[in-house]
């Protein structure tokens, strides 16, 4: 069971690295699907004691919310809005891909250094847990398109639910089907203010929205 | 039961208004939603409401400071919504803003979205489980943003853009607090109290420092950057400046003090596990690095709904500073929150009486409001007397209140800063409310006025006159009723 769980950190070790190089929006969009569907199926193979209802329940709405129904928005305002690919990210693709390799160092480095209590599930998962955060934050700051940004937010989301998972803690499940609403509506009402922005600029480009300052 | 009727029917009566197809009926019930809430609010200060969902739904003195706040900003704000979305129902109008188009969005749409803000805030304020709270703090970005979106152009999309944006990730860092907190309170057994804030108060001698610490960190990056603490505040300019008058008064002076209460919670919780030393001068720094902020872009400001986002950041740091100062600054700071609450939406609200005849938010187009709009040129004025914390107003009360905690202290340097930001502040609005006052407006201005807002519809004048009303009477005294609630709501949070 643990060998399948190390494979699975590492596959989504490396979704992060294929968002961070990715100049293509569909592809971007997929990839994090993958991942948020790995993290989802985690707690059911990395529990440790047995599989109950709770998580199931769980791991299959989040999946099919995350997996499946957000990545379709998100292609479809794509596809409402005729965009498909990064033209000029901020930041460029091959130096993204160094800044990942600084802040994977960075991630083992940190969760090395917080002195954790209690069990922990995997040790691999909180540097998984920190680095994706990161890689999402960055994906926020480094990309121009709308798009990515949502890309990068659900990025942060998955590395905060992966932190979860870390201790293997399950919220009561009302707030965990809340939270999931919550991040559901989020990339919901997102993908109607693209589709918007791209009625109204002609283009996704966040670097349009400037004409609000001091 | 209460609480349930607290959240319940606002959401309900949100989902009629999205299938209701008349306008009028659908006004009606945002007006009857909004008295049947604050009914109930008023009928919980008599009636002790019992408590639900495993003691993670409760009504105490804290609870209901703020849900009186909530509802009766969101009263005045319907009153106000009945008279601006009969005026504004199927206009498409040029602002003298550049030319833009004003095409707005569908009032069903904003009158559900209104409702559900309302039934999302009393989930926040009631909640006693930091997962339940973060899920209704998420809820109420949601609702509001097509809100702030009404007016549907492009700044306005901007606005709303960056608002879902920062504050989305804000509360992710807010969620990944929670987790931290889980990880401190790994000692405790039992899991379904874990994140309870009953339960984490009562055992929070046993919690791990350092990671509530860090939790405390987060939660504050979190939710600050919701309430509009510097230096993450700079969605709040651009959406209260950007939405309708009426969600702008909400924003500023209910939603804004919601996202406050989840920061006293933890702060609250830091001070019982021995590390309020800590939290508190982290809120110090964070509230006079607000007011700074504030003054430096309220001193060169040309936009009258940006200068009073700006003050709304301003105060909102008096608040965290008065929380953070401790004694009787703490009672200061609460005061506070309830007259800034108060006075901000009585003045956003009049702003949009002005915005209305003027179409325009620069102050270089504004002059002579005293003379063209009699009722809401003194509310103006008078509003930002209150505002700078004039007496006989109930800012003044409250500053003084935080002031006299602070040098109790013996905080003389921060105190002299403190000051010193209040008045650059008062400088800086002076200079724009009073040019916006005095004098006559210019010839092109003058023919361009809207002849429905230039007389002023009672709609429009009424609530913000009561708003007026409460903001003088909490200036000559603070009813004993009120000071009771405060002293017994902080004694709950243990200050």
């Amino acid at each position: 069971m643990n060998s399948i769980v190390d494979i699975l950190i590492i596959v989504v070790i490396l979704t992060n690295f294929r968002l961070l190089g990715s100049s293509q929006l569909k592809t971007c969009v997929r990839v994090v699907a993958v991942q948020a569907l790995i993290l989802s199926i985690l707690p059911v193979l990395a529990g440790q004691g047995e599989i109950t209802l709770h998580l199931t329940i769980v791991a299959l709405i989040s999946g099919a919310i995350k997996g499946f129904l957000m990545p379709w928005l998100l292609m479809r305002a794509m596809r409402e809005a005729h965009i498909t690919r990064e033209m000029e990210p901020i930041v460029g693709y091959v130096f993204s891909l160094i800044c990942g390799i600084a802040m994977i160092g960075l991630s083992f480095w940190l969760s090395q250094q917080l002195p954790l209590p209690g069990t922990v599930a995997n040790s691999m998962l909180l540097p998984l847990a920190i680095f994706t955060m990161i890689s999402g934050l960055f994906m926020i700051v480094a990309r121009g398109k709308a798009i990515t940004q949502v890309v990068g937010y659900l990025m942060m989301e998955n590395g905060i639910y992966a932190f979860g998972l870390t201790f293997a803690y399950t919220e009561p499940l009302i707030v965990e089907m809340g939270m999931l609403l919550d991040i559901f509506v989020a990339v919901f009402v997102m993908g109607i203010a693209i589709f918007n922005i791209n009625r109204e600029f002609d283009s996704i480009d966040t670097e349009l929205l400037t004409q609000l300052k001091d | 039961m209460m609480i349930l009727a607290l959240i319940g029917i606002p959401l309900v009566a949100a989902l009629l208004a999205f299938v209701l197809k008349n306008d009028k009926l659908r006004r009606a019930l945002l007006l009857s939603s909004a008295i049947v809430h604050f009914a109930l609010v008023i009928a919980s200060w008599l009636i002790q409401p019992t408590a639900i969902l495993n003691n993670w739904l409760v009504v105490e003195s804290l609870e209901l400071l703020f849900l009186t706040l909530t509802s009766a900003l969101f009263l005045m704000s319907s009153v106000y919504a009945i008279g601006y979305l009969g005026r504004e129902a199927h206009k498409a109008e040029l602002s003298q803003d550049k030319g833009f188009l004003f095409n707005n969005a569908p009032e069903a749409n904003f009158t559900g979205c209104l409702l559900m803000f309302l039934s999302m805030m009393s989930l926040v304020v009631v909640s006693r489980h930091f997962g339940v709270l973060w899920v209704a703090v998420e809820a109420t970005t949601l609702t509001t943003a097509p809100l702030i979106y009404f007016h549907r152009n492009s700044r306005s999309l901007e606005a709303t853009w960056k608002y879902l944006l920062i504050c989305s990730v804000g509360i992710a860092i807010a969620l990944l607090g929670n987790f931290f907190l889980v990880v401190a309170s790994s000692n405790l057994s039992g899991e379904s109290t874990i994140l309870t804030i009953d339960m984490l108060i009562k055992n929070a001698a046993s919690l791990h420092v350092s990671w509530l610490n860090a939790a405390f960190i987060l939660m504050l990056v979190g939710y600050g950057t919701k309430m509009g603490l510097a230096p993450l505040h700079t969605w709040l300019p651009d959406a209260h400046s950007e939405s309708p008058a009426l969600v702008s008064a909400l924003l500023s002076g209910a939603l804004l003090n919601c996202a406050f209460l989840p920061i006293l919670r933890m702060h609250s919780l830091c001070m019982e596990a021995g590390q309020g030393e800590f939290s508190s001068s982290l809120l110090i720094l964070l509230g006079l690095l607000s007011m700074g902020f504030a003054a430096i872009f309220i001193l060169r400001q040309v936009d009258y709904k940006r200068m009073l986002a700006y003050s709304s950041v301003e105060h909102m740091g008096v608040v965290a500073f008065g929380i953070g100062i401790g004694g009787a600054a703490s009672f200061g700071a609460l005061l506070h929150a309830v007259n800034h609450s108060f006075t901000k939406a009585l003045l956003f609200l009049v702003s949009g009486n002005i915005l209305a005849l003027y179409k325009s938010k620069s102050t270089n187009n504004v002059s002579g409001v005293l003379k063209v709009l009699p009722i809401s040129g003194v509310l103006w004025l008078a509003g930002f007397l209150a505002l700078s914390g004039m007496p006989p107003f109930g800012m003044f009360l409250s500053e003084l209140k935080v002031v006299e905690g602070a040098l109790n202290k013996g905080e003389y340097y921060t105190v002299a800063l403190f000051l010193l930001l209040l008045i650059i502040v008062f400088i800086g609005m002076a200079q724009i409310v009073l040019k916006m006052s005095q004098g006559s407006p210019s010839k092109s201005t003058e023919e361009s006025f809207d002849a429905e807002a230039l007389k002023e519809p009672w709609t429009a004048v009424i609530p913000s006159a009561l708003l007026f009303a409460v903001v003088l009477i909490l200036g000559l005294y603070i009813p004993s009723g009120l000071s009771e609630m405060i002293t017994k709501a902080l004694a709950q949070v243990g200050m």
